[in-house]
């Protein structure tokens, strides 16, 4: 490298530098150092006034406060919880109760969007309309606008506890809430209940061995309907014959309200009601979409098949249109999910009012409290695009 | 000449359509009575259809108490709507507390505002070039001078008073016009080939978007102001805007990185063939057509957007909603259907503004997809 010493070789390796910085790798790397910089200089600002801010409040941080006695009472907890639980124990009561008006939500939901969203098809004239006025109605109007609808209109005009309505099955209505008998066990139930698991456990393997015996010779079985009756019928049976080992604790009127059986609290059947309807309406759209979109082609092609109009429906058209309806469909009980959020605004005691509401207020820790709380919905959500994912490859058109 | 022998020379005579199948009673039997089941299903959908459109009528209308000084008025029994307590909270819901003398201001915004965007949507109208401009630039400018006031001789009306209608618009025009370049950024980013700037972009957006509205409200009304030195505090509505701007951004990088790969790479490589730097390219050559395709998927995300505003309530905002509900703890107005009118008084609203941007939405995706249909 003679010539590096002179000075012609300095211009050329100034040159060889200036060219690294116009060919787009030198350009990506300067771009990503910029990035990284810039990144790492917010993230420092942010930290060292956050840590200037906590000492200056008396906040302390960590994680710490998780043991800590929480001294608050839920209103709606499925797992054990006093005042003297922990904050931890709090946000694990916090998390079912979103769990579980987002799994009962769901069910409901998909039950109401796939009932509208075939009526917006039907031939029916009138029921197609009225199946639109609830999709449009429901869609334009703010869910949490809903939700006080629910629970500051709709229910305060239910019966006081000592009018209250008077449901079959011992059920009770009034504007506390919805009571329900509680089914209490007797020793026998377990035989029972080992029915309906073996009963669940048959039906999957007759399926298996249907579908075997479909693709090796063409004949079908009525899987569906033998599995309803093993399912409903066998653990049925077994209970007449053990004379229904399970009593019902009813709910009765003592003093101003009931008391016993199991009490839903109006702030759950407000908060259902609202996603109920709320989701039912973006599900209806997306059924009707996925039926919409399976060509015309196919359906004809059925019929020219000779196929009836309920093997057309149950092996042409829906198979096809659950592919085109499940991802959006999942979105949606996504968004239903994260929208159980709202709860909060009228008190239901979920995840983000009981943790990143009552336990940010007392312990003041809003970094670890948000953060916690992100972090379950992302948990949340990750799983789901999880599923999303296994499922559109299992789902994919396979092209020959 | 055997033929016509064959043939007859005369048609028969044309019969009317028989009378099941034409007019209104064809219609009645094709689409309401053509089985069983359908007749069943007209009969139970008439009956909802009554019981709703009746109750409605009756509660809204006929039964609705119209006049009143205050919610005396609406406790007599078996009333229906409460409208005087609408009326009484009108400027409120409009303006929340912002100073009579001053709400020229707001409306003067909604006229320009208005106007603009009018312009920008009619298809008919020229010069879109500069409205935008104007829109872009121009229009926040002035909007922020009559809003907030301070200059030009007009005095000061600090956002605390801001509240009603007014907010809602301002959160959700505010929100969706910055998470634009938000969500430019974010999915130019996500399809980067620097990998530091990608998984940025990645992160940012699936963290946002995995979680609700409300805990991002929530972190930017009580984890900002931790992040900030002492002494520096945003106004509460900034802080919600930036909250809005982030939330709505994620979503928005996700409609046009949507339309970024709907354009062929054909596009790309004449770009770089043609030795247009990376700005350029973007600006002048791919950005143009993927916006153009996700048009509608922007404007239906601006009606998901104004919906969200209501959120803003939570923590402690006083938009449409939030006014109402505010308005609602008047113990002047107590009655048992004071809740149910306000709420339905909002929902109009709501309802209006929003149904009539998706059916702008839909009219707009058949008129930009007329060039695509053969």
């Amino acid at each position: 490298m003679a010539i590096a010493e002179s000075g012609q070789g300095r211009r050329a390796e100034e040159a060889s530098i200036w060219s690294w910085l116009h060919r787009r790798e030198g350009r990506q790397i300067i771009g990503q150092i910029i990035i990284v910089v810039l990144l790492a200089a917010l993230f420092w600002i942010a930290a060292t006034n956050a840590i200037d801010n906590l000492r200056r409040q008396n906040i302390a941080s960590g994680f710490g406060f998780w043991n800590n006695t929480a001294g608050f009472d839920i209103s709606q907890a499925l797992i054990p919880y006093s005042a003297t639980s922990t904050y931890g124990q709090a946000f694990w009561v916090g998390l079912l109760n979103t769990l579980l008006v987002s799994v009962i939500g769901i069910v409901l939901a998909t039950i109401v969007g796939f009932v509208m969203g075939i009526a917006r098809l039907s031939n029916n004239w009138l029921i197609a309309r009225l199946a639109t006025v609830y999709v449009e109605v429901a869609r334009n109007v703010p869910l949490l606008l809903q939700l006080f609808v629910w629970y500051f209109a709709l229910i305060p005009q239910l019966p006081l506890p000592r009018q209250s309505w008077q449901l079959p099955a011992g059920v009770v209505l009034n504007n506390r809430g919805l009571s329900l008998p509680a089914p209490v066990l007797q020793p026998d139930a377990g035989i029972v209940l080992a029915t309906l698991a073996l009963a669940i456990a048959a039906s999957i393997g007759l399926r298996f061995w249907a579908n075997r015996r479909w693709k090796a010779t063409g004949e079908r079985f009525p899987v569906f309907w033998t599995s309803l009756g093993l399912i409903v019928g066998l653990p049925l049976v077994v209970a007449a014959a053990l004379g229904f080992p399970v009593t019902f604790q009813y709910p009765e009127l003592k003093g101003f309200n009931y008391s016993g059986g199991i009490v839903v609290l109006p702030e759950f059947i407000a908060l259902l009601a609202g996603l109920v309807f709320y989701t039912g309406a973006f599900i209806a759209e997306i059924v009707r979409s996925g039926i919409q979109g399976v060509s015309s082609g196919q359906k004809e092609a059925a019929r020219a098949l000779g196929l009836t109009n309920n093997q057309m429906l149950k092996l042409v058209v829906i198979p096809q249109a659950m592919r085109i309806i499940i991802p959006p469909l999942t979105s949606n009980y996504l968004n239903l999910t994260k929208n159980s959020s709202l709860g909060v605004a009228i008190a239901y005691p979920d995840l983000v009012s009981v943790f990143a509401g009552t336990v940010l207020n007392q312990t003041g820790q809003a970094i670890e409290v948000i953060s916690i709380t992100m972090l379950v919905y992302l948990t949340l959500s990750l799983a789901t695009s999880a599923f999303m994912n296994w499922f559109n490859a299992r789902m994919k058109l396979v092209e020959r | 000449m055997a033929v016509e022998t064959i043939a007859p020379r005369v048609s028969a005579p044309e019969m009317a359509p028989p009378r099941s199948e034409v007019g209104i009673i064809g219609w009645l039997s094709k689409n309401l009575f053509s089985s069983w089941t359908n007749t069943i299903l007209t009969i139970l959908g008439l009956w909802i259809a009554w019981r709703v459109l009746a109750g409605a009528l009756d509660w809204a209308v006929f039964s609705a108490v119209w006049k009143g000084e205050d919610g005396s008025a609406c406790r007599v029994a078996d009333a229906g709507a409460c409208w005087p307590f609408v009326q009484a909270k009108f400027g409120q819901f409009m303006f929340g507390r912002y100073p009579d003398a001053e709400r020229w201001r707001v409306v003067a915004t909604y006229i320009l505002t208005g106007l603009t965007l009018a312009g920008l949507m009619i298809p008919a109208i020229p010069g879109k070039k500069w409205l935008g401009l104007f829109g872009v630039i121009g229009l926040p400018i002035i909007a922020w001078i009559l809003l907030y006031g301070g200059v030009l001789g007009l005095p000061t009306v600090p956002t605390e008073f801001w509240g009603g209608l007014m907010v809602t618009l301002v959160v959700a025009t505010v929100g969706i016009a910055g998470s634009f370049p938000v969500g430019i950024v974010l999915a130019l980013g996500r399809r980067s080939e620097m990998p530091i700037a990608r998984w940025a972009s990645i992160f940012f957006i699936e963290v946002v978007r995995a979680v609700p509205l409300i805990t991002i409200l929530f972190m930017s009304s009580v984890m900002l102001p931790l992040f900030l030195p002492e002494g520096v505090s945003f106004d509460k509505l900034l802080r919600a805007l930036i909250g809005v701007m982030l939330f709505s951004g994620a979503y928005m990088a996700e409609t046009i990185r949507g339309g970024l790969q709907a354009i062929p790479k054909g596009q790309y490589e004449a770009a770089d063939s043609l030795g247009l730097s990376f700005a350029q390219k973007m600006g002048l050559i791919i950005l143009p057509q993927a916006l153009k395709l996700v048009i509608p998927g922007i404007v239906n995300s601006f009606v998901g957007l104004a919906k969200d505003t209501s959120l803003v309530l939570i923590i402690g905002i006083f938009d449409l909603l939030g006014i109402v509900q505010a308005g609602l703890t008047d113990a002047k107005w107590f009655a048992p259907n004071t809740a149910m009118t306000g709420y339905v008084f909002a929902a109009m609203i709501f309802w209006i503004i929003c149904f009539s941007i998706s059916r702008y939405s839909a009219w707009l995706e058949r008129r930009l997809s007329r060039g695509d249909r053969r």
